[in-house]
């Protein structure tokens, strides 16, 4: 039975069925010639009916999920909890793309639009709009499913989901547009969606990394933001008013996931998150420590983005000279639309009192700022340098 | 849903199977028929003869034009199919793992547009 229907489960419930009725019918009409024969014709046949109904079921399941597609909101709903992993893991199946993963995810679990995710991954907006419509069309015509993956399955689907929620959780922590600096509401999703998913993959260190750090940067989001919407430096911020809870949390998830002995990019990211949230004072951040741990980001992660981060730590720990060497081997890089690198290189040069210099930059980082915030610091900053 | 799965490999890597490889390799695909037919996923399959003997067929300006070798010059070629009735794209890449061919080229999964 099992050859002929290729599942365990299907062919046990098939016999047992086929033996049900076997006693019902033959208490009727009597032992047939050949019982054994008849018994294997009624289970495969049985199989060969529920496989035909679950093929029907998979299309109607499969409408489902688009329809589901179309209505989802961003609202949190605690209780559909199940759904949500469902939407996600078909969101991020491995048959679409990563960015079509990604953008899908964020356009129906997040209810981004199509500008803000373009924002997020430096492209066009109407190339973001076909890749959208392209990955409906892929789940739709190519028949992918809409459920949580089967377990011998899980953990390799669930990199393609953290990688989509840690997305999700930056979108919300540094919003695209308009003046809003944060979106409470993405973080919260994004955080949320991770919990469900350490629940459901415990052993998973990466999971709970990340969850770790997304709680680790969240804890400082009251102070990041000033009462008239002006972003705060790091530096600047109010480390009284970060939630210690949270910090106290981030950094038990940490620990846990660390004694695995299996260290991850998230894991490493939220232990450069650690570091900063466990300094009182900004002068006792172990800046030496966090280019360590960028070095090893570095070999995970050998993205431009990176990189540039791990400049900044180097020019902490051993001063801007050597921050600067680091983003000119980033200049040609996708990173050329990016502010935080004009940004960066005008903030290392103000330090070194190299004023013009950092008066172009700074107005190159303003051009390409994506947030009034964000935009109005800069232009502070070089005010602070055109004045000297 | 169904599905024509396409086996692609480099025709030259076939071609230099020893004859005990290419025997074990058919028997893996006499199990492979065997196992999808039984499970009601086989549809249909043939191995086709390498694109050496292939032809070409084209209408231009209301002529035929027929030409040696295959439509396109590929690094991989189409070197057989199996056309499958599957649940869903999961069930049709798992069965498309199990294509022995799978194992040395790519083996494409395209849904059947159904009219």
């Amino acid at each position: 039975m099992i050859r002929t229907t290729g599942d365990w489960d299907l062919a046990e419930e098939c016999a047992q069925d086929a033996f049900a009725r076997a006693l019902e019918r033959w208490g009727r009409d009597g032992v047939p010639r050949n019982p054994g024969a008849w018994l294997t014709t009624t289970a495969r046949n049985q199989a060969y009916d529920r496989l035909r109904r679950a093929k029907t079921g998979a299309a109607k399941q499969r409408e489902a999920a688009m329809d589901a597609m179309n209505d989802a909101s961003s609202e949190s709903d605690r209780s559909s909890s199940d759904d949500r992993l469902r939407l996600i893991f078909t969101c991020c199946h491995p048959a679409l793309s990563l960015e079509a993963q990604v953008a899908l995810t964020l356009r129906t679990l997040a209810g981004l639009t199509t500008a803000e995710i373009a924002r997020a991954f430096l492209v066009p907006e109407p190339t973001m709009a076909k890749r959208l419509v392209r990955a409906k069309a892929k789940i739709r015509n190519a028949g992918i499913p809409y459920r949580v993956p089967p377990d011998h399955q899980l953990p390799e689907r669930t990199v393609a989901v953290l990688a989509v929620l840690y997305l999700l959780f930056n979108e919300g922590y540094g919003a695209s547009e308009g003046g809003d600096l944060i979106r409470q509401s993405l973080c919260d999703e994004a955080i949320q969606l991770t919990r469900t998913l350490a629940r459901l993959m415990p052993d998973e260190p990466e999971v709970v990394g990340l969850l770790a750090l997304m709680i680790l940067h969240d804890a400082r989001r009251l102070a990041r933001v000033d009462e008239s919407g002006e972003l705060v430096p790091l530096e600047e911020q109010d480390r009284g008013s970060w939630d210690s809870l949270a910090v106290s949390e981030g950094t038990a998830l940490l620990d846990a996931a660390l004694r695995r002995g299996e260290p991850g990019p998230y894991q490493v990211q939220a232990a450069i998150a650690a570091c900063h949230v466990t300094a009182t004072d900004p002068v006792d951040t172990d800046w030496s420590e966090i280019a360590q741990l960028y070095d090893r980001l570095v070999e995970m992660m050998p993205t431009p983005v990176v990189a540039l981060n791990r400049a900044v730590a180097v020019a902490m720990a051993d001063g801007p000279t050597a921050g600067l060497v680091l983003l000119d081997a980033l200049e040609d890089s996708v990173l050329s639309s990016y502010y935080l690198l004009p940004a960066t290189r005008a903030d290392l040069l103000r330090r070194l009192g190299r004023d013009a210099e950092a008066s172009d930059a700074y107005c190159a980082a303003i051009e390409l700022a994506p947030t009034d915030a964000e935009r109005r610091y800069l232009s502070r900053r070089l005010t602070d340098v055109t004045h000297q | 849903m169904r599905y024509l799965l396409m086996i692609c490999t480099d025709e030259t890597s076939i071609e230099a199977l020893s004859p005990a490889e290419g025997e074990a390799m058919l028997a893996e695909y006499g199990a492979f028929r065997e196992e999808m037919t039984s499970r009601g996923v086989l549809e249909g399959g043939e191995r086709l003869r390498p694109t050496t003997v292939a032809t070409t067929v084209r209408i231009r300006d209301g002529e035929v034009l027929t030409a040696d070798g295959p439509f396109a010059e590929t690094k991989e070629q189409v070197g057989g199919y199996f056309l499958a009735d599957c649940r869903d794209l999961d069930e049709a890449i798992e069965v498309a793992a199990k294509i022995p061919a799978a194992r040395l080229g790519t083996i494409e999964v395209r849904p059947i547009w159904e009219m």
